[in-house]
Formats: structure tokens, C-alpha cells, sequence
């Protein structure tokens, strides 16, 4: 006879309805609008679809061989040898993917890119880079080195030995590395929407187009639908690989680094200081730009048009303090959820979560503008951007909880509970103490993700409420130098914000055990 | 007093209490004693209201207290690996079943549990600096803090090294007469089972198999396995 404890209904029910009203619901929205405009089969919608899914599906392909061939070298270095500045520079390479788009996408402006298909490659490789370097290394750099020197001193040379033993043990890694690569790509927004122009666009692109410029919502909406397929098409494939490790016997506890000898020397240090010399190139091309003219006094003005930058950095801050709030309430709340140990609601539910996770911010923003319109219309809501920024960060506060309730030993409640503490006192007293620490690292994440978010702004962002990231994008949109050179200093301010808050979150980081 | 009448423990389908009665008198500690695997803990657990009943009844003085939450029973448990607070200090696990229950003058009464076992001065320590045998008495002294109507101690000495454990049978035997604590005390060692309690009941595939005082017992052993395991 199981009693029904309220408690639990009413801390899982606060989540379930926030992401049930403003991410399921805009979703559901999105599918049906998509799937009748689709049936009806209206004339040039298929062409479209097919022509903008696939240049999104090949540009993804592409992208992704072009940054492992990228990455290769340094990988390759990381992975074998232990040198000094080895983790300064794995750092290093994890400053782009860090970084948010739009300061991607000026900083190859400014290098001189403009609407070209390279320029939308060489950047997505700059974001990724970092993530084979770390899912690879992680993987290779615990590859147990007997096995390799069986392979030599069965006569196989040190190409053969790479082909034919350490690349089949790096499959998991090197799969899980793409489709994560691949994802990035896909649905790649900002990058595509600076860098592409009017003649290229992704899926999600497109749908902005659509929907924002061109008010046509079924046709965005159909769109949607089939980029939400390759999304779940990646994701799906994702999750296979995340289970498959490599043989536990093939791997060594710590890791396997020499030290490089003779001419490997000069092999590693060229493969390291050349890949992030590259990676470096782009973010130093744009500081020093930015500072050639008075850039920086001039975003302290306001313009007529494209509004005011200094407004933009205060909102912000403002909406990242709020939807840091927002999502680490939500995320603490759903992590408990989670780790409550009756099985499949919970199982159903983590799932639920992470799903805003792969679906893009650009599908968050639309289905606002699709499903928030009535019975109350919140489209202009100053609450909108928060929430949406929220949306976003939630699975990111999640998995950083998760790891670390999930290590409190059901003993431990139930010493507390034996004591006297009812099932909300034990919470207080037990969980909330022990998670705060991984909360907050959460709540990091989530103001750094609300900074720099592009894709769900761009759609629900109102003139006098611009984000640092909308602002940017509009000065690029204008003519002259002066208002391409605002665009530079404020990416500059933005990388620098973003760095900062990154660095802070990665201090408080040591000796946590959230993923990701 | 305290009134087991034939509980049933069912877990993830598998029965692992059948037909347990057991009764403990007022200030009695009653041990109870079986390999491992018999059920003792599960039966302590029961007790203490962690897992609900397949069927029987749990009474203390006459009145049914099987659908009472935990955190009502005003049992305590200590638990074989501790279960300390690793994010408070001593003094803060010692104190919690007090604060619990709202009880004013809480140092005064966390200094006098912490006297009781001889860890005077401990209550600023941080509780991954204590040794296990420091470990176990911490957790002892938070159990008897609250002054429950019953305590159970699951093992209490399974964690240490055997010259700790028989210093510290006599220091608990001690503290828990001079509490006149009504006790249930788990172990599958015979001579802990032996030196801590007034009486023993024998446990194994999670039933009780004779209750009486080791002598008794000796005497007229209800079975054969009775007979090998006591003897």
C-alpha cells in the first residue's frame, strides 16, 4: 500500500511545469503546425526543404572530417605525451568552444571572411577543435602502452600499430567525438546566420528567416520538424556510443604519457604551439581590430537605430542573473526528482530534460512566438528571454547536480529521517548542504550560457531589450566601419566577460564530480 | 515495551522476514544474533519504519505504530557504516535528533552525550578526522542523544579492529545500563551478542528461531543448527 507523499508531487511537479508549458507544449505546437503544412505538400516547400537540409546535413559532414583533421595533431600530442604546458595548452584549446557565436562569427568578419562556405567551416572547426581534443585524449591517453608495444614487437611498424591497434580501441571515443561535432554543426545558427549571408543557410537559419523576417510560421514550422528528425537521427546515435567503453582490460588506471625524445620533440611542440597558434589567430585578430579607432568610447553612446550598447550590456547581465536563478531552481529541484529512487517516473523525466538540450535554442525562441500568444500573451513579456535562457541551462544545472546527489548514501537520509527530520527537513538538511557546491558550479554555467545565447533571443528579443549578442548582430547588419567596429570592441567585451565567469566556474570546479 | 507480532518483509519480491516475534522489556537489550544474510538488519530497519510491512504489527506499550513515518517512531538506529553527517561537525551530528525536536539548552545536552562516551571536547572536530573508533562513538552518542524510547544498534563494533572492539563492548554495555536504555543490539559475533545483552534471540533465513539467555539456550537448543551455531 503506497502512501502518496505530497511532498514529492508538489517538488516534481514545479519542474515538470515549467518545462511542460514552455518547452513540450511550443514543441507540440511546432510538430502539428510542421506536420500540416508538410501534408498539404504546398508547391516549392519540398524543393526548399530539400535544398536548405542539404546543405545542413552536408556542411555538418564536412565540418566535422575538417575539424578532426584539425584537431589531429594536437590530439595526437596530448594523448601520447606528458610535456609542460600540456593542460595550459588543452586550456587553450577549450577557449573557442567556449566562446559564444556571435564573437566567432565577428572575429572571422574581421579576419576577413566574408559570405563564404569557408569561412562557415573554418569556423566551426575553431569551435570544435576542443571537443575531439578531450573526448579523444581522454580515451587514448589511457590506452595501456603494452598492448601497442605487443603490436611492435610483432613487427608492425608505428603507422601500423596506430591503423590497426590504437585507432579500433579509439572507435567509442572517435564516434562519440563526431556525432557530438556533428550536432554542434547541424544546427549551427549564429556562425551560419553572420558568416553564411544571404546565399547559404542551415535548417535553423532558415527557420529564422521564415519565421522572423518573413512571417511564414508553417513553412518555419515545417522546418523545424525536419530538423528536430536529424536532431533525434544524432542524438539517438550519441547515446549508443556514450554506453560502449572501451575493453576494461585495454586500459591502464591514470594515464600513459613519456616524456618526448629526439626528434619527437620538435614534432609535438610543432603540432601543439601550430594548432593553437591557429585557434589563437582569430580571438587576436579581433582584439587588435577592435582597437584601432575609438571603438570602445563609442559604444557608450546611444545610436537611433540600432539602439544602445551600454543598455545591452546591463540587460545582459540582468537576464543572466535572472535566468541563473530561474534554472538553478529548476535544475536543483528536477536533479532531486531524478535521483529520488523510484525508477521509471524518474527515468522518464531525466529524458524529458534533457531533450531541450539537443533540440537548439533557435526551436525554444520559435516555439515561443508559435505557442505563447494565447490564452495569455506573453510574447512580450520582459520574463520571455530569461525563461528561454533558462530552457537552455537547465540540463546543463542537472547533470552538474545529479553526480553529487546521487553520491550521498540513502543511509545517510535515513540516519537523519530515524533522528527525527521529515522527508522535507532531511532535504534541508541533508541534500541542500551537500549540493550546494555543485549547484552553484550549475548556476555558473547557466549565467555564462545566458551571455552568450544567440539562437532564442534572436527570435523573442524586443527593440529596447537587446542582449549583448542581439546588439552585436545588428551593428554587424549595419553599413560602415564605425558600426562594424562597435561590433568588434562589444565581441571583445563579451569574449572577455565570458572568460571570465569560465575561469571562476572551473576554480570552484576542482574535486566535483559533475559530467560534462 | 516494545511488541513485534509476526511481521512479514517482503523486498523486489523476495521474502526476507516471515513470521518474526520478538518482545523487549522496558531498560531490557535484547541481542540478536544469526550469520550473515538471516535478516537482522532488515529486521531493525523494520523496526524503525525504513520498510513497510507485508503483513503483522508493530506495537510499543499496546499501540500500533506500524504506519508511523520514521521520523515520528522516537526510535533510534545506529547504522553499521555510521551514517555520519560528512558536512557537519560533531557536535552538529550529535546535536541533530535535539534539534529535531526543538529542545532548548542544545550544547549543554550535546556536551553531556558526548561525556557519556568519553568524547568530551570533541564537538568542533570535523568528522573525517576522527578514527574508527572515535567514528563509532560519535555515532553511539548521536543515537542516545535524543533519549529515544528505544535505540537499536546495528553491529556496533563490526567496523574495528578486534583489540577496539573489546575496549569499547565494555564502554557500550556500560553507557547503555547506566542510560537504562531499552536496547535490540544486531551482531553475528557470539561473544558481542553474549556481553551486551541481558537476552539473545537467535536469527536465521529471516526468522527467529529461540529467544532466552545464553544459558538457556544451552541447555535446550530448539534444533540441531541452534545446537552447532551457539555451541
Amino acid at each position: 500500500m503506497r502512501k502518496v507523499r505530497w511532498g514529492w508531487v508538489v517538488v516534481a511537479a514545479i519542474p515538470t511545469i515549467f518545462i511542460g508549458y514552455f518547452f513540450v507544449y511550443p514543441l507540440l505546437r511546432i510538430l502539428g503546425l510542421g506536420l500540416s503544412e508538410l501534408s498539404i505538400g504546398a508547391s516549392g516547400v519540398e524543393a526548399r526543404l530539400l535544398r536548405v537540409g542539404w546543405f545542413t546535413v552536408w556542411q555538418a559532414v564536412v565540418s566535422t572530417v575538417l575539424t578532426f583533421l584539425a584537431a589531429a595533431p594536437l590530439t595526437w600530442a596530448v594523448s601520447t605525451f606528458a610535456f609542460r604546458g600540456r593542460r595550459v595548452a588543452m586550456a587553450l584549446a577549450t577557449v573557442p568552444f567556449v566562446m559564444p557565436t556571435v564573437v566567432v562569427g565577428t572575429a572571422f568578419v574581421a579576419l576577413g571572411f566574408q559570405e563564404s562556405i569557408v569561412a562557415i567551416l573554418a569556423a566551426h572547426v575553431f569551435f570544435n577543435v576542443a571537443v575531439v581534443v578531450r573526448t579523444v585524449s581522454t580515451l587514448w591517453s589511457r590506452i595501456d602502452p603494452r598492448i601497442l608495444d605487443a603490436g611492435r614487437v610483432l613487427g608492425a611498424s608505428n603507422w601500423q600499430v596506430f591503423r590497426t591497434i590504437t585507432l579500433p580501441l579509439l572507435r567509442p571515443a572517435l564516434a562519440a567525438a563526431a556525432s557530438i561535432v556533428f550536432l554542434f554543426t547541424f544546427t549551427s545558427f549564429g556562425v551560419v546566420l553572420i558568416l553564411g549571408g544571404f546565399q547559404y543557410a542551415t535548417l535553423e537559419v532558415e527557420i529564422y528567416r521564415q519565421a522572423v523576417t518573413l512571417f511564414d510560421l508553417p513553412l518555419a514550422a515545417a522546418l523545424a520538424v525536419v530538423q528536430l528528425i536529424g536532431v533525434s537521427g544524432a542524438l539517438y546515435w550519441y547515446s549508443r556510443y556514450q554506453e560502449r567503453t572501451a575493453a576494461s582490460w585495454t586500459l591502464e588506471r591514470g594515464t600513459n604519457l613519456r616524456r618526448p625524445k629526439g626528434r619527437t620533440r620538435w614534432t609535438v611542440a610543432v603540432s601543439v604551439i601550430g594548432s593553437l597558434g591557429i585557434l589563437v589567430i582569430p580571438l587576436g585578430v579581433l582584439v587588435s581590430r577592435s582597437l584601432a579607432g575609438a571603438f570602445y568610447r563609442d559604444l557608450l553612446t546611444d545610436d537611433r537605430v540600432a539602439g544602445s550598447p551600454l543598455a545591452s550590456v546591463g540587460n545582459s547581465l540582468l537576464y543572466a542573473t535572472m535566468a541563473m536563478v530561474l534554472a538553478t531552481f529548476i535544475g536543483v529541484l528536477a536533479a532531486t526528482v531524478i535521483t529520488e529512487r523510484s525508477g521509471s517516473f524518474s527515468r522518464w523525466f531525466d529524458l524529458t530534460l534533457m531533450l531541450p538540450l539537443g533540440t537548439s535554442a533557435v526551436t525554444i525562441g520559435f516555439g515561443f512566438i508559435v505557442a505563447l500568444g494565447s490564452p495569455v500573451d506573453l510574447r512580450a513579456s520582459y520574463w520571455l528571454v530569461p525563461i528561454a535562457h533558462a530552457l537552455v541551462a537547465v540540463p546543463f544545472v542537472v547533470r552538474s547536480t545529479v553526480p553529487t546527489l546521487r553520491s550521498v548514501p540513502s543511509e545517510t537520509r535515513e540516519a537523519a529521517a530515524v533522528l527525527g527530520a521529515s522527508p522535507f527537513r532531511v532535504w534541508r538538511e541533508i541534500d541542500l548542504p551537500i549540493v550546494t557546491r555543485a549547484a552553484l558550479i550549475g548556476a555558473g554555467f547557466a549565467f555564462v550560457i545566458s551571455l552568450g545565447e544567440f539562437g532564442a533571443t534572436s527570435f523573442i528579443a524586443r527593440p529596447n531589450t537587446a542582449t549583448i549578442p542581439v546588439m552585436i548582430f545588428r551593428l554587424l547588419g549595419r553599413p560602415g566601419t564605425v558600426s562594424f567596429g562597435m561590433a568588434m570592441a562589444l565581441s571583445v567585451v563579451l569574449a572577455l566577460l565570458t572568460a571570465g565567469v569560465v575561469l571562476a566556474i572551473d576554480r570552484a570546479r576542482f574535486g566535483e564530480l559533475g559530467t560534462f | 515495551m516494545l511488541s513485534v507480532e509476526s511481521i512479514e518483509v517482503v523486498i523486489d519480491s523476495k521474502q526476507i522476514l516471515g513470521d518474526v516475534s520478538l518482545d523487549v522489556a522496558d531498560s531490557e537489550i535484547v541481542a540478536i544474533l544469526g550469520p550473515s544474510g538471516s535478516g537482522k538488519s532488515t529486521l531493525l530497519r523494520a523496526i524503525a519504519g525504513l520498510v513497510d510491512l507485508a503483513a503483522g504489527d508493530i506495537r510499543w506499550d499496546g499501540e500500533s505504530i506500524a504506519g508511523a513515518p520514521p521520523h515520528r517512531r522516537d526510535f533510534g538506529l545506529m547504522f553499521q557504516g555510521y551514517a555520519l553527517f560528512p558536512h557537519m561537525t560533531v557536535a552538529g551530528n550529535v546535536g541533530f535528533g535535539l534539534r529535531m525536536s526543538g529542545i532548548d539548552q542544545l550544547d549543554q545536552k550535546v556536551n553531556e552525550a558526548l561525556s557519556w562516551v568519553g568524547l568530551e571536547g570533541f564537538g568542533p572536530r570535523q568528522v573525517d578526522s576522527l578514527s574508527g573508533g572515535e567514528q563509532q562513538r560519535v555515532a553511539l552518542a548521536r543515537t542516545l542523544a535524543p533519549e529515544p524510547r528505544l535505540v537499536m544498534l546495528d553491529e556496533p563494533l563490526g567496523a574495528l579492529d578486534r583489540n577496539l572492539r573489546q575496549q569499547l563492548v565494555t564502554d557500550t554495555r556500560e553507557v547503555l545500563e547506566q542510560r537504562e536504555v531499552t536496547a535490540i543490539v544486531v551482531t553475528h559475533d557470539r561473544e558481542e551478542a553474549v556481553s551486551l545483552s541481558d537476552r539473545l534471540a537467535l536469527m536465521r533465513g529471516g526468522t527467529i528461531v529461540q529467544t532466552g539467555r545464553l544459558g538457556e539456550i544451552l541447555e535446550d537448543p530448539a534444533d540441531d543448527w541452534v545446537r552447532n551455531f551457539i555451541g
